[in-house]
């Protein structure tokens, strides 16, 4: 592997000197990762992953082709090389082609060995006291813990090199008994952050609880959504509505500069804020830069690559996604403003009866205009009766429109907890608190 | 080029040996460190897409990815590496690090893995291909989707749209301890375009010839040349500039009629993903959920109607999940989930299958690449055709809807409570097809949706889709699968929830 930042300089300049068109750009992703994964108390699927990533662009003429190799010998790469320029001689020229970014510089971020370089061993510890607690308690384990590295550089013929590199060490389990769930997860850059075993016993706590539970009528109820539960939301918002070209192409819920939800919700991206999972640079070399994207309520930025930003009369913010995306650009350092609540305890103060959401799963979009989704609750859902949770009940299908659900938010905890968008690709870091909401449309139960 | 490459070229040329070498010597490292079974996948993957939007080639772009998975079983407990670098010092490396890894997983291991009967098949699978389409020019490529995208413009409402298509090489070359060796390859071809109108306060979308970006298919250029891409672009763009002045679907329990690509999905969300074996035995429960569809229900289970036969087929010329071996060494097969209604059958692994007592796996084993292990995936699942038609379907039909296309899809962890949207929807009135209604949707319990199925199209209007964007496991892997579906109606449906 060329783990030396030396050495990814030596590749790309070698590339870079390699080719004759106009403008010529080279990323590179780096990647070591593990992932120890568990069900029924046992490990059963145990994998290492490495792979390097060489991804060319070339301009010649505005007209652009992307050709990528994960072979590092001199013929791959210029075979590759090769097909980036023949991608970009068999089309008609785009007038509007962005330039590339300029040279940038940015802070170096220090990545912890210990996490890019964990053992088997020392993941099989964590998962196994996992395991005995469950097998201590009478219910089963499941679950993944991954840890590795990512590193990435991008290099251009401007002049630009910028790399970065990335720790990330996430675990995800899953408690369970013949008729109850419950889940918890943990994300940090530093393993040694990651409390296994009071994760399990997180899991293990709301799946004794969630046994028995029954159904109630859907309808529209006040929730409790845990963090799991609000960064998935968050996610999709992002997905779906964020960025320049999502506005431009009239398919977002965003109105910059009104009022599109309530007061109490204020969300920004931030690449390079350290109790998040940094993400310094984006996939064009543009350093990331903090957008405030919702704050007070109101629509107030947006994110954007270079061809999005160009089209606006903006600078590129340094969220664009690798060559070609006809998608746009996309949030991924995603914060939450908390709230003045001491615990999600105080959230349910005065709810006479509502729902208790530890997370959502396969959710969907089904109007993107409307930021209206839906999806189903799972592994710790409960009833809320007189400002307290009171017994579980049946998992639940919502549908309903994250701006106009948000608009009714009326409490959010102090704490904001460190959620990882993708479990392994470590792409996304969303670190928001739970929220008590006075509205959300439950449109069905399952069995 | 950078040392640590020239290092590894020249490492490369001074070994001088054929990947089948590489792949048996591994084997043998494998057995030496003391694996009681391994396996040795090497896979090269050649892609190239072309897309066009808004009247300018958006993406155009060739990737190249090869390299080596080695899978090992050590006491009892499993162990995956893999490498991009084809040498045998790499490759002897990634063997290493999977016994290693295997080591660690025995010690939180209760149960040995039983793979049941070895597996030692030798042969070669070639996929069908017309016209190989890397020899398609890339000029005559981005000229069919030019044109596509800018028939697809012409209604005025029409705010983005986008034209594409996409080629894939595949080769792979599996070897393992019980003495198989399987050498495979296929081409997949496909393309799609959609179009969106958009007003203030809607956003209608349209997709042809199926949702999801493009209709793939195994086959060459051929499978281009027959979705007629330009003759169809205009007819999508007026439906999307209608859909954003129809009525919305209106709410209620009606009768309801799918289309055949919208009843593939529906087959594949809550017929494919529950009768993955592992699923049911709890392997996916953190992430992807776990399954209704349980052992003790097997043979009992009346999962739907007596017009409901569903078969994994990885034998369909053409169909995505089709291959002559699994990524186990298991031989292709067409069995039976659902037999005129009752539950019959699962998807299996070698592991799954001789827990379940089976023997031996149905073979639905796969990786999305080199880089990963395989996991039980959908192979084709296919809903046989039945012996109605949509028209008699419409004709017979007194107060339903006709739903077309899938536009948004969601079910619970144990695939029981569904909720799916499409594009477009008519209303159905006394036998005959009204007007268009706008953000249709339905949801249902699968196994009382499918008990509600009166009938299934016969085989004329039967058609095989290809889906490239199933997602399962950890780390994720994206499939590609294959689906064969005829048009089908439900009675006392849920419609208009959205």
């Amino acid at each position: 592997m060329i783990s030396e930042r030396r050495d990814l300089r030596d590749l790309t300049d070698e590339i870079l000197s390699a080719s004759d068109a106009e403008q010529t750009e080279v990323i590179v992703t780096e990647s070591d990762t593990a992932l120890t994964r568990f069900a029924n108390s046992e490990i059963h699927q145990n994998v290492a992953e490495r792979n390097i990533d060489v991804r060319i662009r070339v301009i010649n003429q505005q007209r652009t082709g992307v050709a990528s190799t994960n072979q590092m010998g001199a013929d791959a790469l210029r075979e590759a090389l090769a097909r980036a320029l023949e991608s970009a001689r068999t089309q008609p020229a785009r007038p509007d082609l962005p330039p590339l970014a300029p040279p940038a510089k940015l802070d170096p971020i220090v990545v912890d060995d210990a996490t890019a370089h964990a053992t088997p061993e020392e993941r099989a510890q964590r998962v196994g006291a996992i395991c005995a607690q469950a097998d201590a308690a009478g219910v089963r384990a499941f679950g993944a813990l991954s840890t590795g590295s990512v590193n990435y550089a991008v290099a251009n013929s401007n002049g630009l090199f910028i790399s970065s590199p990335r720790a990330v060490a996430h675990l995800r389990t899953v408690a369970m008994a013949d008729d109850g769930s419950g889940y918890a997860d943990r994300t940090s850059s530093h393993l040694a952050d990651i409390d296994a075993e009071a994760a399990g016993a997180e899991a293990i706590d709301k799946c004794m609880r969630t046994r028995g539970a029954e159904p109630i009528e859907p309808g529209v109820y006040p929730v409790i959504l845990e963090e799991y539960a609000v960064a998935e939301l968050i996610e999709y918002l992002s997905f779906i509505g964020f960025s320049g070209l999502a506005v431009e192409e009239g398919r977002s819920f965003m109105r910059p500069g009104e009022k599109i939800t309530g007061e109490a919700i204020s969300i920004w991206d931030d690449g390079a804020d350290l109790t998040g999972l940094p993400m310094p640079l984006d996939w064009e070399g543009v350093p990331r830069r903090r957008v405030e994207i919702i704050a007070g309520g109101a629509a107030t930025g947006l994110v954007h690559d270079m061809a999005s930003a160009a089209r606006a009369g903006v600078e590129s913010t340094g969220h664009g996604l690798p060559a070609p995306n006809p998608t746009g650009a996309l949030a991924v350092n995603l914060f939450m403003a908390g709230g003045s609540a001491k615990s999600k305890d105080e959230l349910c103060e005065g709810i006479e009866r509502g729902v208790w959401v530890s997370r959502f799963w396969y959710v969907n979009i089904v109007h993107p205009k409307q930021s209206q989704l839906t999806g189903m609750t799972r592994d710790g859902t409960f009833l809320i009766e007189n400002g307290k949770v009171t017994r579980a009940i049946k998992n639940m299908r919502f549908t309903q429109s994250v701006m106009e659900a948000f608009g009714t938010a009326s409490a959010l905890t102090s704490e904001t907890k460190l959620q990882a968008g993708d479990d392994y690709d470590f792409t996304a870091g969303i670190r928001v608190p739970a929220v008590r909401l006075d509205r959300f449309n439950f449109t069905s139960v399952t069995r | 080029m950078p040392s640590q490459a020239r290092s590894d070229r020249d490492r490369l040329r001074g070994v001088k040996r054929s990947v089948k070498e590489l792949a048996r010597d591994a084997l043998d490292t494998a057995q030496v460190g003391g694996a009681q079974y391994a396996d040795v996948r090497l896979q090269q993957t050649r892609h190239q897409e072309v897309s066009v939007k808004d009247g300018r080639v958006d993406g155009l772009s060739q990737d190249f990815s090869e390299g080596v998975g080695v899978r090992v079983l050590v006491d009892g407990a499993w162990g995956f590496a893999c490498t991009s670098t084809m040498s045998k010092a790499e490759i002897d490396q990634a063997v290493e690090v999977a016994l290693g890894i295997a080591r660690a997983s025995a010690r939180v291991h209760k149960r040995p893995v039983d793979l049941g009967p070895p597996v030692a098949h030798k042969g070669e699978y070639v996929g069908p291909v017309g016209t190989d389409p890397f020899s398609v020019s890339l000029e005559a490529k981005v000229d069919l989707l030019v044109e596509a995208e800018r028939l697809l413009r012409s209604q005025p409402s029409i705010r983005f749209a986008e034209a594409s298509t996409e080629c894939t090489h595949w080769r792979k070359l599996f070897v393992s301890t019980e003495g198989a060796e399987l050498e495979q390859e296929a081409y997949e071809t496909g393309a799609g375009m959609e179009c969106s109108a958009v007003n203030d306060e809607e956003l209608q979308k349209r997709s042809y010839p199926n949702s999801f970006g493009r209709q793939v298919a195994q086959g060459g250029w051929e499978v281009v040349e027959t979705m007629e891409l330009t003759s169809n672009a205009q007819r999508i763009a007026e439906e999307a500039a209608q859909l954003l002045g129809a009525e919305h679907c209106p709410a209620g329990r009606k009768t309801l009629i799918l289309d055949a690509s919208q009843l593939a999905l529906q087959v594949h969300e809550s017929c494919g993903h529950p009768t993955e074996l592992d699923r049911v035995y709890g392997t996916e429960a953190a992430y992807a959920g776990t399954s209704f569809m349980t052992p003790d229900l097997l043979g009992t289970l009346r999962y739907g109607s007596d017009k409901v036969t569903i078969v994994a087929d990885a034998t369909v010329p053409g169909g995505l999940g089709s291959f002559g071996w699994d990524d186990e060494g298991v031989e292709a097969q067409n069995v039976k989930l659902i037999d005129e209604g009752l539950f019959v059958g699962y998807l299996t692994s070698r592991e799954t299958a001789a827990q379940l007592g089976n023997g031996r796996s149905m073979g639905a084993m796969r990786a999305d690449g080199w880089q990963r292990i395989p996991l039980i995936r959908m192979t084709n699942i296919n809903i046989l055709p039945g012996a109605s038609s949509l028209e008699e379907m419409i004709a017979g039909t007194r107060d339903g809807i006709l739903m077309h296309t899938n536009k948004s899809w969601s079910i619970d962890d144990r695939r029981l409570n569904f909720q799916f949207g499409t594009e477009m929807a008519w209303e159905i009135k006394d036998g005959k097809r009204g007007k268009l209604y706008r953000n249709a949707s339905y949801g249902g319990i699968t196994p009382d949706f499918w008990n509600s199925c009166d009938a299934v199209a016969g085989p004329s209007e039967w058609r095989m889709f290809g889906l490239i964007n199933c997602g399962k496991g950890q780390p994720g892997q994206v499939m590609r699968v294959g689906h064969g579906a005829a048009p089908a109606r439900f009675q006392n449906v849920n419609v208009g929830i959205a």
